[in-house]
């Protein structure tokens, strides 16, 4: 017991974020009457929230090198427009148009990297200005209308799910399979780092306890997929979004340009003349936000099956405030893909749980600015007393 | 003469190190009195602790300022009563104009509007004090370093000050304008200010003061009256070294080899400047295995003449060849610089030496990522197990390599970022500073380390303010002067006085 209390106040911090999560789920389970964490309504929340996720992750590499970007939301409203005049007006196919928006995103995202890293103009400038900027061209692209329905298959990304090829009546079979996988996977890394950790002499917790947590999670994973499987199974874009968080999360937390990241926003100074080439990767860093951005608006519109001129209005909030709900700071240098994400399905539960409750958007707004505000100032209040 | 200050049995410690141990200070009404030690003797944390920029209750001990007994807060409660201190590092706001800065959070209004002819006029009654005769208008990013001094006693004096303390008021200027500032000094004390000034120059401060207190370690040493004690520079250098050089400075036998990095005619440009030349014309060599200094007061190019070298990270306009062993080599940027055998290790380890918010590991790996990865993918295991081996052979004190480098102390921060150059495996280490604000016991442990290096054969360019490291450590030593090197002396030629001429040698003499 000493040590798992131990081994919890160490990671207080990443633990705080994930028990705010439990907390604010139980409390709308049990405001709602048990409706928030239906099969039907968790498949909901996935999907309403899997574009703000995806900005969310790149928002917080563009906060670790101490950037900002407010452009996202436009830049995720111009995408969807190019793609629907693409696929819509000029008849091109999916798989093209998708290629094509994303190398669009990708040099948005050079345009803004540019200003920023080799022009110097503050980022904040920069991305104010592409704000404006891609708000304008969408409604130029658009003609002020919107664009719809996409040709079949476009809206397949997102509002789809995987075919259940098993058979297997109420119950998704395939997601059931896949979740196993998941388990099986978990649990080799898992031993094969605990091998590792021996093997280099780690402290590393006791037996029991690793034991503990190796089952903790292993339900988790498949009571999830239990959840998926018993309304329509694995969404695609879930899968893309998994795709996404671990890939992203190794990158920076195992690969050379990821530690180049961080060290460019914790001392941009100590950073160059360790050999990093500092311009160089905050211009990537917005490359990638604006493939990114792309990938979002291609998602949304998808789920709209259309193109709109207001799509993507406030999404650069809602990504930051993820980002940094999840343990950013804007100081740069310190965050993890894995708190934006956690960040962001706080922000994503607190509205689907409010909407079900038929709270107005009026209170929805202000209740979400306070949650950002107390979050970050209960973690500047415990850094400065572990001062 | 009555005492005006009285500073008793001031203790102040920081995690890990006893900055102040049983302090005693006292100071009479209208003397100068002087303030020496080492660097990280306490000076600065003693005047720190009388100012008020250590509140009451963060050390123990009595401050008695005129007879009464003091516990300031903050530095407004210490200036209420005329304690004004001058840091080294100007608190002068350059876009804003020299009147605005001598009434800064003193603004001359009524009811919060400014009144600016009263300011301006005052501040020019200040300026005549001073014997600076400029228009109070002018912003202060357009006068040199000398004249921001000098405003900045003027600001003092507008705060109606009794006690004038001054961190190393002429380490930036030149002897002319050392001399007018000095000369002032004795000036106020005739109109009855008392004066504690704090410097590194023992032969100007011999000149103008009465008394001189020595600190040396954290604790007061002696304090010794110029009239009856007979002072010589000599008697002070013992006071504030108390020990046998040959301790603090380790025994290396030295055997140069050949050649290992040569510079020849590097002359370098300001880049916000460029008309202005900061470098001009530099040769220098070192050998294999040999530690060479450089010597120069502080704005003779030391720091831009060492990082234009490692990858033009200073300056524009570069030209110059450099050879590497014998071979001429082009280094564009700093990538470069280490591919080529080279490691500069900055004069401040916090804005250009660590990421703070990053633990030691990682700090220790952020120059050579590639030993610890394979297609960029990082080895984490391997990390931990070279950043374990740094941390135990530069005998880091930390509790895990896990620990933010912020939480380290100012030595042991040092060691992270030599041990994160040590990693690179470099040919030749560029040391700016290398000591500077650390402890004695971590500075004893740094030179081991830079013998050592030399001893595996490594060349080392020691740039130094402390004369006495640069002739404990050097096998050779370049002096510096407005950017260029005038003189070179070898170890057993080489005395303080003979590289100060050089280091003052400028182009008009």
């Amino acid at each position: 017991m000493g040590e798992l209390k131990e081994v919890f106040s160490q990671n207080i911090r990443r633990f705080g974020m994930v028990i705010a999560l439990i907390g604010i789920a139980v409390l709308f389970q049990i405001l709602t009457g048990g409706i928030l964490l239906t099969p039907l309504n968790i498949t909901n929340i996935v999907m309403q929230n899997s574009y703000i996720i995806v900005l969310a992750i790149g928002m917080t590499l563009i906060i670790i090198t101490g950037e900002i970007d407010l452009s996202v939301g436009s830049v995720a409203a111009f995408i969807g427009a190019i793609s629907a005049y693409l696929m819509i007006n000029l008849d091109m196919s999916v798989a093209v148009a998708v290629i094509l928006s994303l190398l669009a995103g990708a040099l948005i995202g050079a345009w803004q990297g540019f200003w920023v890293a080799y022009v110097n103009v503050p980022a904040f400038i920069v991305t104010l200005a592409g704000m404006l900027i891609f708000r304008g061209l969408t409604l130029i692209v658009l003609g002020g209308r919107t664009l719809s329905p996409f040709p079949e298959g476009f809206s397949t990304i997102s509002s789809d799910f995987l075919p259940d090829l098993l058979g297997g009546g109420n119950l998704h079979l395939l997601t059931m399979l896949l979740g196993g996988l998941a388990v099986i996977v978990y649990l080799l890394n898992e031993l094969k780092l605990r091998r590792d950790y021996l093997k280099y002499n780690y402290n590393i917790i006791s037996f029991p306890l690793f034991l503990g947590k190796l089952i903790a999670i292993s339900i988790i994973i498949l009571a999830f997929s239990y959840i998926l499987a018993l309304y329509a199974g694995m969404p695609n874009v879930l899968l893309i979004l998994l795709f996404l968080i671990i890939g992203y999360s190794f990158y920076m937390n195992n690969t050379t340009t990821g530690r180049h990241i961080y060290a460019v926003g914790g001392n941009t100074h100590a950073a160059q003349l360790s050999g990093i080439k500092t311009k160089k990767v905050t211009f990537w860093v917005f490359v990638n936000m604006g493939v990114l951005s792309a990938l979002a608006g291609l998602i949304f519109a998808g789920r709209l099956n259309a193109a709109t001129p207001q799509a993507g209005n406030l999404f650069e909030l809602d990504a930051i405030a993820a980002a940094v709900i999840g343990g950013a700071s804007l100081a740069g240098g310190v965050g993890t893909v894995v708190g934006a994400v956690i960040g962001a399905l706080i922000m994503g539960v607190l509205n689907n749980g409010m909407s079900i409750l038929g709270i107005g958007i009026d209170w929805q707004q202000a209740i979400k600015g306070l949650v950002l505000l107390t979050a970050v100032a209960l973690d500047m209040i415990s850094k400065n007393k572990s001062k | 003469m009555a005492t005006i200050l009285s500073m008793k049995n001031i203790t102040k410690t920081f995690p890990g190190v006893k900055a102040l141990d049983n302090v005693n200070l006292e100071v009479e009404q209208g003397e100068i009195h002087a303030l020496v030690g080492e660097n990280g003797a306490g000076k600065s944390t003693l005047m720190k602790v009388l100012s008020g920029v250590h509140p009451h209750h963060s050390y123990s001990g009595d401050i008695l300022f005129q007879g009464q007994k003091c516990e300031f807060k903050n530095i407004n409660q210490s200036e209420e009563l005329g304690i004004v201190i001058i840091h080294q590092e100007l608190a002068l706001i350059p876009e804003l104009s020299i009147a605005e800065n001598v009434f800064l959070g003193n603004e001359q209004s009524t009811k919060g509007i400014i009144n600016w002819n009263e300011s301006i006029e005052k501040t020019k009654a200040l300026l005549d004090k001073v014997g600076l005769h400029i228009n109070p208008q002018t912003l202060i990013k357009q006068i040199g370093v000398g004249k921001q001094q000098l405003v900045e006693i003027a600001k003092a004096l507008s705060k109606e000050v009794k006690l004038l303390i001054l961190d190393e008021p002429t380490a930036a200027l030149n002897e002319e304008d050392s001399e007018n500032l000095l000369n002032l000094l004795v000036e106020f004390k005739k109109q009855g200010i008392t004066s504690i000034l704090i410097s590194h120059k023992l032969n100007e401060l011999m000149a103008v003061v009465d008394r001189i207190t020595i600190l040396r370690d954290g604790k007061t040493i002696e304090t010794l009256s110029m009239e009856k004690d007979g002072v010589t520079e000599q008697r002070i250098i013992k006071g504030m070294v108390g020990r046998d050089m040959n301790d603090l400075y380790p025994e290396r036998v030295s055997q140069p080899g050949g050649v290992v990095l040569e510079v020849k005619e590097w002359n370098v440009y300001n880049p916000e400047n460029p008309q202005q030349q900061i470098i001009h014309n530099a040769n220098f060599h070192i050998k294999k295995g040999e530690i060479v200094g450089i010597a120069g007061l502080m704005g003779a190019g030391r720091t831009e003449l060492a990082m234009s070298v490692f990858g033009k990270s200073y300056g524009r306009n570069i030209s110059g060849r450099i050879f590497k062993d014998g071979k001429e080599i082009k280094i564009e940027n700093v990538n470069q610089a280490i591919e080529q055998g080279l490691a500069y290790v900055s004069e401040d380890r916090k804005k250009y030496g660590l990421v703070l918010n990053d633990s030691v590991r990682e700090n220790l790996t952020l120059a050579n990522l590639f030993k610890i990865s394979r297609r960029s993918i990082l080895n984490k295991h391997e990390e931990v197990k070279q950043a374990e081996n740094l941390k135990g052979s530069m005998n880091i004190k930390t509790p895990t390599i896990e620990q933010k480098a912020i939480n380290l102390s100012g030595g042991n921060q040092q060691k992270v970022v030599l041990g994160k150059w040590i990693f690179t495996n470099p040919d030749v280490l560029i040391l700016d500073e290398p000591t500077r604000g650390i402890d004695v016991g971590a500075k004893n442990e740094i030179y081991k380390k830079i013998n050592d290096l030399a001893q595996e054969g490594k060349g080392i360019l020691m740039i130094s303010s402390e004369l006495p490291e640069l002739l404990g450590m050097c096998d050779r030593i370049y002096t510096l002067a407005e950017g260029r090197i005038t003189g070179e002396v070898n170890k057993k030629d080489a005395d303080q006085e003979q590289l100060m001429t050089y280091m003052t040698r400028s182009r008009r003499s």
